[in-house]
């Protein structure tokens, strides 16, 4: 069954202390080399769900297989068989580009040899290489996020994760970042997990789409599926059919915004 | 121990050293709170010392100064976790397929060479006042050196893993190293202290660092180097099984 699966979800189910349940009951399959959108309104359980995948969180039941590892059991396997770009950034800025790159070649265990070509290679393909020693901090946005793919490619995985890759870029750099990535998917036959609120990003690559909405399940479909059965003319009307019109947080830049505030001011991340 | 953990313990030391030696401000900054302590209390109550029979003050404060600084620079390196996550850093080494002892010692180890890093520049600066002892004397000093910082490094890497926000780091922090400082025997001889404060300064591994620092570089001491490195041994292994411990048990 997991043969041809890349990830292979089956009731999962993730009940936080104090009750709340934020994944409930989740099944799914994303086949090999297939581009997958996992969507939902904020606080769905999206990110708890990519936590779960990525060994980051122990589920409270159900079974997940990545890459044909299970991630209770084998997760450093698993962890090689993954590549993340988060939803927040997770790049040292005090570090040149080069240097978390050589970091991460480092403690995924690419050997020496072969990371200095794949840094090479993929700092050209999102095309960072000539600012290869600049220190991060001095990085835009954009450039975050593209060093962050090409980081999280460098070990080679069999799956990307991707949390909302392009929040708060401009549409030069969505268009850009999903083109590397729609590149990958097609010549090397990456397996691509994403999250996204963009839903013409959807449009535009997903083979499949999983909604989620209060932690459950709405719906898994092609993107032309989700469209007809919904009676929408578009993914962002069916989206919205499925999941409601309530706003379930401040829109995402005013997120991003509090975010920040918070770190500055210093209070609980969670 | 094999070889994917030595590279990922020596990958984690060397991110710390970058960004240490990066950060200027960082040596120099931390260098004045010793300088002060040696040179207002050296020179202050050096006389008043002298005077009551203690012998040279300043050849008495250097090796607690120098314990001293390593102290601070040690546990405050443990608030790189908190900026870590904060910034989210600790993420990427936290679903990297390498164990997380690994990354916690390497981490400590980076965190503890520039505390003894620190820690040598004052051993310089304690010679252009005044301060003399043999060569064998400071070699041994930075073995002693080393292990203080591990300690304490340790001790840094204990409460970044248990706190989550920098403020309330730098408050407990301090609330708990100003007392393991003054309660060394860095400052005041202890064989001649109230029994209260010897009771509570032999439960403070620092005072046997400071005591074996003294023994190395002066030959004077109050415990003897045996209890010493009896004690700063068994401290280094419990902080960082410790340490190990709690890091192991950070959710990203």
């Amino acid at each position: 069954m997991s043969t041809n699966q890349a990830i292979s979800v089956q009731n999962l189910t993730k009940t936080f202390k104090g009750g709340f349940e934020a994944v409930k009951d989740v099944s799914f399959e994303v086949p090999k080399g297939s581009t997958f959108a996992f969507l939902g309104p904020n606080g769905a359980g999206k990110t708890t769900t990519i936590r779960m995948l990525t060994t980051l969180l122990a589920p409270t039941s159900g079974t997940i297989t990545i890459n044909g590892f299970d991630p209770s059991k084998d997760p450093h396997a698993v962890r090689k068989s993954c590549g993340i770009v988060f939803q927040d950034a997770s790049l040292d800025d005090d570090l040149s580009a080069y240097e978390n790159m050589a970091f991460h070649a480092g403690i995924f265990g690419v050997p020496k040899s072969e990371a200095k070509t794949s840094i090479e290679e993929l700092l050209r393909f999102v095309e960072l290489w000539d600012r290869k020693d600049d220190f991060v901090k001095n990085f835009s946005g954009g450039m975050k996020r593209r060093l962050e793919i090409a980081r999280g490619l460098l070990h080679t995985p069999a799956v990307l994760f991707l949390d909302e890759p392009t929040v708060g870029l401009d549409p030069q750099t969505r268009n850009h970042i999903w083109s590397y990535i729609k590149k990958l998917n097609a010549e090397k036959g990456l397996t691509v997990f994403f999250t996204t609120h963009y839903m013409d990003e959807v449009e535009r690559v997903a083979d499949h789409v999983v909604v989620i909405d209060h932690g459950g399940m709405v719906a898994s479909d092609t993107v032309q599926g989700i469209i007809s059965k919904n009676g929408g003319t578009t993914l962002e009307d069916a989206f919205i059919k499925l999941t409601g019109h309530d706003i379930r947080e401040e829109s995402v830049d005013s997120v991003d915004h509090l975010r920040s505030m918070r770190k500055m001011f210093g209070g609980n991340k969670k | 121990m094999n070889s994917t953990t030595l590279t990922t313990i020596y990958i984690l030391w060397l991110r710390q050293i970058k960004k240490y030696f990066r950060s200027k401000s960082r040596i120099i900054g931390s260098l004045g709170q010793p300088l002060l302590f040696l040179l207002v209390l050296g020179f202050g109550l050096g006389p008043i010392f002298e005077k009551g029979g203690g012998g040279d003050y300043i050849l008495f404060l250097s090796p607690g100064i120098i314990a001293m600084s390593i102290l601070f620079a040690a546990v405050f390196s443990g608030i790189e976790i908190i900026w870590d996550r904060r910034f989210g850093f600790l993420k990427e080494t936290l679903v990297a397929p390498v164990s997380r002892t690994a990354v916690m010692i390497g981490r400590t180890l980076g965190g503890a060479t520039t505390a003894f890093f620190q820690g040598s520049i004052v051993l310089l600066i304690t010679f252009c006042v005044g301060f003399h002892t043999t060569i064998i004397g400071a070699l041994l000093s930075l073995v002693v050196m080393f292990t203080i910082a591990v300690i304490f490094a340790a001790l840094g890497t204990i409460f970044g893993s248990l706190m989550q926000d920098i403020q309330g780091f730098g408050l407990i922090v301090n609330l708990l190293v100003m007392p393991l400082f003054f309660l060394a025997g860095a400052l005041f001889p202890l064989d001649t202290a109230p029994t209260a404060i010897r009771i509570v300064s032999d439960i403070n591994p620092l005072t046997y660092g400071v005591d074996a620092m003294r023994h190395v570089l002066t030959g004077v001491t109050h415990f003897g180097l045996f209890t010493d490195a009896l004690v700063l041994s068994g401290v280094v292994v419990l902080a960082i099984a410790v340490g190990a411990y709690l890091f192991s048990k950070i959710e990203a």
